[in-house]
């Protein structure tokens, strides 16, 4: 059946208001009397608040409210996106007592307006019992600070927490004998990886606005991926019962993954809650960097067994992941290091997977596009690019002999799961071509001083979470036979709302513009986790598919209805719905000839809000997943490497990926586009840093390098398309996947160039000058 | 957070002058880029984009061009006999900072006063042996400005001969619109050479052994320009007696052990160039 | 105190203090598409034209607005939806928070420079962060607006 709505290049439904600069975001429909929310920060890493004297800043004029540890509810939470009960450790209060990294929150001064609560900060005075912290998570376990010494952190699941040692979490999977299949290998190559912390960098920061509507709801307008969660951590936090309060959210200005894990919320909240005011809390730039969550920063021991014709065996992997302060996202990131990278190659015989989660005093890690995936991806590819090499095989060819393919099982699906769908193969063989991996070879000199290299690496990613990730949508049949579509995928810039209504359309056999959508109110729109995990085009979509059809088939009964026709003999269009019988058949009144009839959507919208119909017609639906199927990506990497400097130049980045059915192929190229030039950052330039005393150094884009233009090469990318039965239209995510394969193929590449693999992201060029001097002496 | 009690627009430099002298948190603006990362709290803030100053834009005389404190990096960057005169180092040293709209609002006046260590701009104006107009100090050579203490006083204009001064730009970047970890400008004048590094990461630096010595070289023999490797190895001696003689810093873009193994590398490549 | 200046083509006479920011400024009365990013003068999304130059608002103190002339995205809305258009077919501006600073950008680009090279635009373009797209998106749209779309 040819699609009219899928696989085109449908412009975003807000797209035009947002590039012409009309008022949006949170800021932009704020109340501009809102009470300004500003908070104190902790300069140690570790202290104890010994006293806190607001006196002087009280009498501030304009100074609305104060708050410290003392004022605050003793509940503890988690400020985690993840559905309820969360993995997380309720390890949190709203101010506590002990601060745990340079940034925790001290104090909320809410004041009318900026300059006034800066300066209340100003006045404000803290004494402190600092602390010993504990910096390096390498140090972390066994350590003689305990970050979390408290004794009423809540956990919903056991997920391995010692506490004492710091571990937050423990992730342990064997599955065959690791020892005696090593001992069968030919070749067993080894690695030690540490990706490092990086930060979203998403360009609207942090942000929400409060209020308390006339009902006594406390209503958070708040640039959040997840409203469903951020309310019931509100309602948690401040001792609400949930129906108080209600989350709104509007155009969001990037995510990534930073706004899965709730911020300045809860602080304006509280200040509304307090105050009855609206309030406004604005992240800035360095609260942003310093005050909120980065990618985990990770060390991956890896042992890969093959045998000599390289079919891989064995992978044997050990994670030590650094959650920093508190550990909202810790455990389940750790899982998805192996959930997202060992389901790769099907030929295995035996893994393990061996990962700890530790607290550290540093700024909490939280969720980042790709999720542990990113991590596992660059670990896990890079040894398999050295494999490559000690078996003297290209290493598109080691990939094209492993890999899962339709209809397999991985060993890590110890529950027998089989794949759906998969075009990495097609993948692998397009990005070869595109790139010019025959003709161009591994290395090459284009000058006295420059290298060039190339290098590859594949991924995959989920859809959504199994048996946790459900959504649910509505569409309704408006009164002139328009259409609204409600759903809560929660839209953070990506195009969701667009390809939502896509679906709705494609079903309904209508055009985009009669759907209007509606997203996101916690009051109106239906359940859904929000926008992570890869779950916006497979599990909400879904949703939306579902519910399409569930009003289709009430439009179609109840025009057939009203024809006075068999239900199986109407047909849905744009305008209406029509009889077409079957010419020559027996019909209705003994004709053999009976002339087409039709009534109009108008018509048949119009009569079900009245007196006649009594019916309006609502389609709804639910959806959630046994399985999470994977997108896959090949990604090959082109640089140049000037040696005598170390500076790596990104010529071209090739990404082919595997989404299953394109739904929009301007928005998912974007997303790929996007997503690479953020795997760039992180293999060539991005870096948290901190000092000695665990302040962290890189709090600013002059300091945390974010790819300019100039920085990216040219990104090329082509889809190789599958079909994900269980899908909608055959869809897959694409949102994650995207981000993973450029550490491991740049690291490559650039290993082709100049012999230095990098193992510590990033590739700074005084790291590859050291190295490559080290080598050569 | 920065505070400002005043802002006022002075119509002659004596009146700007005397503003800043007359008390400690006065201070004169320049483009104020950096100016809200700080906490500065100022107390008259003066500022000298009133036209009847004149201190903006690129003047030209028969001799020399004079840039007045003003004149915003944009305009270095486009102002069309820099394209042309020193090979274009200006231009050149000034392109890679930020974005265009940071260099419509910077200005060179700040730029040079304010003698970053990690200015682009100090380094190319130091190889092409600038003069700065003080308001109060007289003209100097850039050389004796960055020697000096500091002091209050307003930078009116930078001068620059026009010469057939032949020069090179270098820099080291990681991202291309980042801080340099290093930046050398290399210029040539009837024999007289100036080697100078900055981002070390202190301010620019003339490197006198290397200049010196390579002039003399340079007078001895035309077998510099040879392209071959009997001068490659001369220069790359040259490169590493600045490399040796000046002193290099650790920040956040680089050790000072990396900035002293690249800077003859980019020292090297500059004199290839204007030697080319 | 108080400045005059023009902004979107209109007189006016606002109230600053004298460490006000230009970009709050404008947001405070109301041009909204004005927007923060970075506090460190390196991000582009404030960008407006000052004296018809793109200029980071959140740079310029708006006492020094005095007796210029300031353009916002409001001022420029017909110039901005024809290259929104193509922007947005493109699928460039996603989440769309750095589009105003981008837009604005792109429209003084087109201003300044005749038939650019892929070079030219992105250099010009190179103070404009965004992390969405990766920037191919925006290239293509830029070169379909400016007409010089031959050379991909």
């Amino acid at each position: 059946m040819s699609k009219k709505v899928i696989g085109q290049k449908k412009p975003k439904i807000d797209g035009m208001a947002l590039a012409t600069g009309k008022p949006a975001y949170t800021d932009d429909i704020a109340n501009p009397n809102a009470l300004v929310v500003k908070l104190l920060r902790s300069p140690h890493a570790f202290a104890r608040i010994k006293s806190i004297d607001t006196s002087r800043a009280e009498k501030l004029d304009g100074v609305e409210a104060f708050f410290t540890y003392k004022d605050v509810p003793q509940t503890r939470f988690t400020l985690a996106g993840q559905s309820n009960p969360e993995v997380s450790p309720y390890d949190r209060l709203i101010l506590d007592e002990l601060v745990r990294y340079v940034g925790d929150e001290v104090a909320i001064v809410a004041a009318t307006d900026e300059k006034t609560a800066l300066k209340a900060l100003k006045l404000i005075k803290v004494a402190y019992e600092v602390l010993d912290p504990v910096l390096d998570f390498e140090q972390a376990a066994d350590n003689p600070t305990v970050v979390h010494p408290e004794d009423n952190v809540h956990l919903n699941f056991e997920i391995g927490m010692e506490k004492s040692k710091n571990i937050v979490a423990t992730d342990i999977q064997v599955v065959g004998d690791i020892d005696k299949e090593l001992s069968k290998c030919d070749v067993v190559t080894e690695g030690v990886y540490y990706p490092q912390a990086q930060a979203h960098a998403m360009m609207e920061t942090y942000r929400a606005y409060t209020y308390m509507d006339p009902f006594g709801q406390i209503v958070v307008v708040s640039s959040t991926q997840v409203p469903f969660h951020l309310r019931r951590h509100v309602a948690r936090a401040l001792e609400l019962p949930m129906s108080k309060v209600r989350v709104i959210k509007p155009r969001i200005g990037g995510g990534f993954g930073g706004k899965q894990t709730v911020s300045g919320d809860l602080f304006a909240a509280f200040v509304t809650y307090k105050t009855g005011k609206p309030a406004k809390i604005i992240y800035d730039r360095q609260e942003t960097f310093t005050c909120t969550t980065s990618r985990h920063a990770m060390r991956l021991k890896v042992r890969i067994g093959a045998d000599q014709e390289g079919f891989i065996r064995v992978i044997d992997l050990d994670v030590l992941s650094d959650t920093g302060a508190y550990g909202e996202h810790a455990s389940t990131v750790l899982g998805c290091v192996g959930h997202y990278t060992l389901p790769l190659y099907s030929k295995m015989r035996a893994i393990r997977f061996v990962g700890h989660a530790v607290y550290t005093n540093k700024m909490p890690a939280g969720a980042f596009r790709g999720y542990g995936a990113t991590q596992g991806t660059f670990a896990l590819e890079s040894t398999i690019n050295k494999l490559a090499h000690e078996l003297g095989m290209d290493p598109t060819e080691l990939r094209l002999k492993n890999i899962i393919r339709e209809g397999e099982t991985a060993l890590h699906w110890e529950d027998g799961t089989r794949l759906g769908s998969t075009a990495l193969d097609r993948c692998i063989r397009k990005g070869k071509e595109m790139i010019g991996w025959e003709e161009k070879g591994l290395r090459r000199r284009v000058g006295p001083h420059k290298v060039r290299g190339l290098g590859m690496a594949v991924t995959m990613q989920g859809s959504g979470i199994a048996y946790i990730d459900t959504a649910s949508a509505e569409i309704r049949l408006n009164d002139m036979g328009d259409y609204v579509l409600m759903h809560g995928a929660t839209d953070n810039g990506m195009g969701a709302d667009t390809i939502l209504a896509q679906m709705a359309a494609e079903v309904l056999e209508t055009e985009m513009d009669h759907i209007i959508v509606r997203s996101l109110d916690t009051d109106y729109s239906p359940y859904d986790p929000g926008s992570y995990a890869s779950s916006g085009t497979y599990v909400s979509g879904s949703a939306v598919v579902k519910a399409a059809e569930n009003l289709k088939v009430k439009i179609l009964e109840e025009a057939a209805h009203y024809l006075e026709v068999p239900v199986g003999e109407v047909e849905l269009t744009k305008e209406a719905v029509h009889w077409v019988p079957n010419a020559g058949e027996d019909r209705l009144n003994g004709d053999a000839n009976p002339k087409p009839k039709a009534v109009s959507l108008v018509e048949l919208a119009e009569r079900s809000v009245l007196g006649s119909g009594k019916n309006q017609l609502v389609g709804q639906a639910t959806f959630g997943s046994e399985i999470s199927p994977p997108p896959y990506v090949a990604g090959f990497a082109e640089v140049e490497v000037d040696q005598e400097t170390g500076k790596v130049d990104l010529i071209q980045f090739v990404a082919v990926a595997d989404c299953g059915t394109v739904i929009n192929p301007n928005l998912a190229r974007i997303q790929v586009e996007g997503g690479v030039a953020q795997g760039i950052g992180m293999a060539l330039y991005e870096d948290v840093k901190y000092d000695k005393q665990g302040r962290m150094l890189s709090d600013s884009f002059m300091q945390y390098k974010i790819p300019t233009r100039k920085d990216v090469g040219t990104i090329r990318v082509a889809f190789e398309e599958s079909y994900e039965p269980t899908g909608p239209f055959g869809a897959k995510s694409v949102g994650e996947v995207v981000a993973n394969t450029p550490a491991p193929a740049i690291t490559e590449a650039v290993y082709n160039a100049v012999g230095v693999r990098v193992t510590d992201l990033p590739i700074t060029p005084e790291k590859l000058f050291m190295r490559m001097s080290e080598q050569n002496s | 957070m920065f505070t400002i009690r005043e802002l006022v627009q002075p119509e002659t430099l004596e009146e700007a002058y005397s503003t800043l002298i007359s008390r400690n948190p006065n201070t004169v603006l320049g483009g104020c880029a950096f100016l809200k990362m700080g906490s500065k709290r100022i107390g008259t803030a003066i500022d000298l984009s009133s036209p009847k100053l004149g201190l903006k834009g690129i003047r030209e005389e028969a001799d020399r061009f004079e840039i007045g404190a003003m004149t915003t990096l944009r305009e270095i960057e486009t102002y069309p006999a820099f394209q042309e005169f020193y090979q274009g180092i200006l231009p050149q040293a000034v392109r890679d900072i930020i974005g265009v709209q940071f260099r419509n609002s910077v200005t060179v006046g700040a730029s040079v006063f304010s003698r970053y260590g990690f200015s682009d701009l100090i380094t190319a104006l130091l190889a092409l042996n600038a003069e700065v107009e003080l308001f109060h100090g007289g003209r100097m050579s850039l050389q004796a400005f960055l020697d000096k203490p500091y002091e209050k006083d307003i930078l009116v204009k930078v001068r620059l001969q026009k010469n057939e001064r032949k020069a090179s730009y270098q820099s080291l970047r990681n991202s291309v619109s980042d801080y340099a970890i290093l930046n050398v400008a290399v210029s040539e004048l009837q024999g007289q050479w100036r080697i100078v590094v900055g981002a070390r990461p202190q301010r620019a630096k003339l490197a006198e052994r290397a200049s010196q010595k390579l002039s003399e070289l340079a007078g001895e023999n035309g077998a510099l320009r040879n392209n071959d490797e009997n001068a490659l190895k001369q220069l790359e001696d040259i490169a590493k007696i600045a490399a040796e003689e000046l002193a290099f810093g650790t920040n956040m873009r680089g050790s000072a052990e990396y900035r002293q193994a690249v800077c003859p590398v980019l020292v090297k490549r500059a004199l290839m160039e204007v030697l080319k | 105190m108080k400045i005059e200046f023009t902004i979107n083509g209109k007189k006016a006479a606002w109230d600053v203090a004298p460490d006000d920011l230009l970009a709050d400024t404008l947001r405070a009365h109301g041009f909204l598409s004005v927007k923060k990013a970075c506090n460190t003068s390196c991000c582009g999304l404030c960008t407006v034209w000052v004296d018809g130059q793109p200029t980071l608002s959140c740079t310029m103190l708006s006492a020094r607005a005095n007796g210029k002339t300031i353009t916002t995205l409001e001022g420029v809305q017909m110039e901005a939806e024809e290259f929104a258009k193509i922007l947005t077919s493109e699928g460039a501006e996603q989440c769309g928070f750095c589009s105003p600073g981008f837009v604005m950008n792109v429209l003084a680009m087109k201003k300044e420079l005749k038939n650019p090279t892929d070079e030219e635009i992105i250099h010009y373009l190179t103070g404009n962060l965004c992390r969405c797209t990766g920037y191919m998106g925006q290239l293509r749209a830029v070169k379909t607006y400016l007409g010089v779309n031959s050379a991909q």
